[in-house]
This record gives structure tokens, sequence and C-alpha cells, in this order.
């Protein structure tokens, strides 16, 4: 798999710690959405660094793609995503990878999608793909964040969950709700999931990205509630995994 | 090459020496698993042994299985993802105790797990020391999420080969992909040559 060269187009930093990279890449083959990177930095001595990003971006065949990369404090490669690039750099990138945890415009069944912190990154992918190619599947989007400065895409996901015929968005706020809010924050739980996700009879599939305590405990809960386990997919990042 | 990234000065630790190319350091035990993580009862558990036409050749059960000379190997873990754990502790039982006397013609194996899951290997690299059916880690009993009740141990290839929860082996005549292998990454995975996806040599 080849190394590609990307040009930096657009910065966009979706929280305090988290920043969207928007990337020109003039030969990009396309790319399913859960699919992800390989982003290579070169130090001036030749030591260089490659880190996996999820594709953020809807899969086309623009020359354009998106990863949204959260800083680790003692990271390698994450702080200088986030705080030194800018526009008009060039990153390496080799991809798309990954073939198990995507999302294709031919499934018809319901989605049930459920992130955890930046696990969003390759759900979002897989709605704006659903947007792009106006699929009729029936999305559903469970986003557990630990409070709501810490939402991605926020305006995007606030039109999206606007527009009836769309998709149904719920949160759960970790530590800290919005004012108002009808639920103390806490983990997602039985209840939540029973409230907020498709039903088994449905046979929806799953698709359940964050951190692996996190994802470990969705899963459970998933089939707990009736889903049957070979329709849930997973995606984890270590804590140091430094990984989307 | 490459482009230089304006103002990147990389992380030379010491331990770079020690590490397969492209790889980092890390303390942790990161988790990969494409689905939920199966809870295996003991009582239910076993390990096979199969030939090309799915006949069986050997079978424990947790009993058995556990009554088998048992090795304390402690090795380096590396991780396509790029992160690489080194020390780590193991107990399990080697594979040229529950290969030996099994006679076969086969040159390669597909290693089945509870869950679904498999991997392909070379049945050389799972001889001569080389690998381990292992239950234990840290001196505890190996966690669900890393694949307990037990998991394959091939360190010398990147971790994917390492299936956890596995439940058996099956011999093939020819090389064939198994989950991952499937799905773009390499048939053998061997971390010194950075054999990470389908078309790198």
């Amino acid at each position: 798999m080849m190394w590609r060269v990307g040009t930096v187009v657009e910065l966009h930093d979706e929280t305090t710690t988290a920043r969207t990279i928007t990337l020109e890449v003039p030969d990009w083959p396309g790319h399913l959405p859960g699919q992800h990177v390989d982003v290579r930095l070169t130090a001036a001595d030749g030591c260089s660094a490659v880190r996996s990003y999820s594709l953020a971006s809807a899969a086309n065949f623009e020359a354009r793609v998106q990863i949204t990369v959260e800083r680790f404090p003692n990271g390698e490669v994450s702080p200088y995503l986030t705080q030194e690039v800018i526009l008009g750099d060039r990153l390496e990138l080799r991809g798309p990878i990954g073939g198990w945890f995507v999302w294709r415009s031919g499934q018809t069944e319901p989605i049930q999608l459920i992130a955890g912190g930046s696990g969003v990154v390759p759900l979002m992918a897989m709605i704006r793909s659903r947007v792009l190619v106006g699929s009729a599947a029936p999305f559903r989007l469970l986003y557990s964040v630990r409070d709501p400065g810490a939402v991605f895409y926020r305006d995007e996901l606030l039109s999206l969950a606007e527009k009836a015929e769309s998709m149904t968005i719920d949160y759960a706020y970790t530590r800290a709700t919005p004012k108002e809010w009808n639920r103390p924050p806490g983990r997602i739980d039985a209840t939540l999931i029973a409230n907020t996700t498709w039903p088994a009879n449905l046979s929806p599939t799953c698709y359940v990205c964050g951190p692996t305590s996190f994802v470990e405990a969705v899963a459970d809960l998933l089939i707990a509630a009736g889903i049957n386990r070979d329709n849930i997919r997973t995606e984890r990042f270590g804590p140091t995994g430094d990984r989307k | 090459m490459g482009v230089i990234s304006r103002g990147f000065s990389g992380r030379q630790t010491a331990d770079s020496a020690n590490l397969p190319p492209g790889q980092y350091l890390t303390t942790d035990f990161p988790v990969l698993s494409a689905g939920p993580t199966p809870r295996i009862p003991l009582d239910h558990w076993e390990f096979t042994i199969r030939d090309e036409n799915n006949a069986l050749l050997r079978r424990w059960d947790w009993k058995t299985f556990r009554a088998l000379p048992t090795e304390t190997p402690t090795v380096d873990l590396h991780c396509v993802t790029r992160w690489s754990k080194l020390g780590t502790s193991w107990e399990g039982v080697s594979l040229d105790t529950l290969l030996a006397d099994v006679q076969t013609e086969a040159s390669y194996v597909m290693a089945h797990s509870f869950g679904d899951y498999s991997t392909n290997l070379p049945l050389n690299d799972l001889k001569n020391g080389k690998a381990w059916i292992a239950f234990r880690f840290n001196g505890k009993d190996l966690e669900p999420e890393h694949g307990g009740p037990v998991r394959l141990l091939v360190p010398h290839l990147y971790l994917w080969k390492s299936a956890k929860w596995v439940r058996g082996l099956q011999f093939m005549a020819h090389d064939k992909p198994g989950f991952w292998e499937g799905l773009g990454y390499h048939l053998y995975g061997d971390p010194w040559r950075e054999q990470r996806y389908s078309d790198d040599k």
C-alpha cells in the first residue's frame, strides 16, 4: 500500500482537545465509512512516527479526506497534529485500511451507532455517507461524552437531528449534563439502551466504538438486550493506543 | 523519501532498538477485537486438533488440558496497530506438547476461536518452542477481554495471529486467509519485516 501526500486545506477545532484536519489528496482511491488511515510524521533527522486515525469524511471519490484527532497529553503524534499543523502543511498517509468495521450503502437494515468519546469519528463517516448516498436505512446514534463541551461535530449533529426523516440522536453525559437534562450524569446502562436504541426484534446491526472499557460494557448490554452477538461490530482503542 | 514534517521531532527512546520498525512502546495492554467478548464457561471449554477434512485428531477438555505440562515464557508482543509491549510473562502449554505424535502432511493451520474468529499460520511457526496455548498472564488467569480462558500465543508474529478464545486448530494443505487476513491484513504478519497489510512485501 503506497504512501500518498495530502495537503492540509482546512483545520477545525471540535473541542479544546480535538481537531479535524481536512487533507487534499489528489490520488485518493476512495474509502468506506469506518475505515482508517495511517498518518506518518517524519522529523528532519529521519526519525518517523506513524499512527492510525479513523476517517471522518463520507465515502466519496473526491480528493478530500478528513480525520479528527484527539490530543493525548503525552502522545508523540497527536499533540503535533492538533497544535502544530497549519494550512498548507503536507502530511503523508496511506490507506484506506480495514474492511470489518464499515457500513456499506447497500445495507438496508436498521443501524445502531454507539460512540464513546472520540469513538464517534468512524460513526460520523457512516452518518455522512448515509446522507451523501440518500440511503433510507434507519440510523440511530447514542453518543456518550464527558460533558456538553466534549461533543464533536456539534452543529452538524444538531441539524441532522432536526430533520425528522433523518435520524435519531441521543446523548449520554457521564460527568456533566446540559441544563435541565432529564438524566443525571452517568454511563450508558440497560435503561438507556432500552429507551434509545433499536430493539432486538428489528435485527439492527450495531457499531460500537470507544475506549476498551466502554466497548466491553456496551457490547455486554446489547447482548443482554437480546441483540445477536454476530450483529455487533466493535472498534476499541486503549489509553495509550493513540488510535481513534 | 517522504515529506519532512515541519517542526516535528520524533521521540527516540532507549528501547526503540528492541522494537520492530514502526512500533512504539507501551506499558498498557490495549485490546483489539472485532466483536463482543465471548464468555466461555470452563465446563464448556474444549481444544481440538482436526485434519484437513475436519476429522477429530485430538481433543482436550479443561481438566485434561490443565493436566499437561506447562511452560512460563517471557515474550515481547507486537500489535499491528503499532504498540509493542516488552517482557510479558505467560503460562501455557507448548504447541510442541499438543502436536506431539500428531501425524500430518499439512503445512498450514487455521486457528479457530469461540466467537468465530480465525487466523491462518504455517504449521512450522507453531513448533520448536515458538507457540503456546496460554491461560495465565502476569501470574493471573487470563481475563476474557485478553482472550481468556485461553489464547494462542505466537509472539514472533503480529499479535492478531495470537488468536484470543482459541478453541482449536485445523490442518490445511494450502494457506488460506483467516478473519483479518481476508480483510486486508498480511497473510503471514512478521513484525520485523513490517508485514502489516496484504500487499506489504
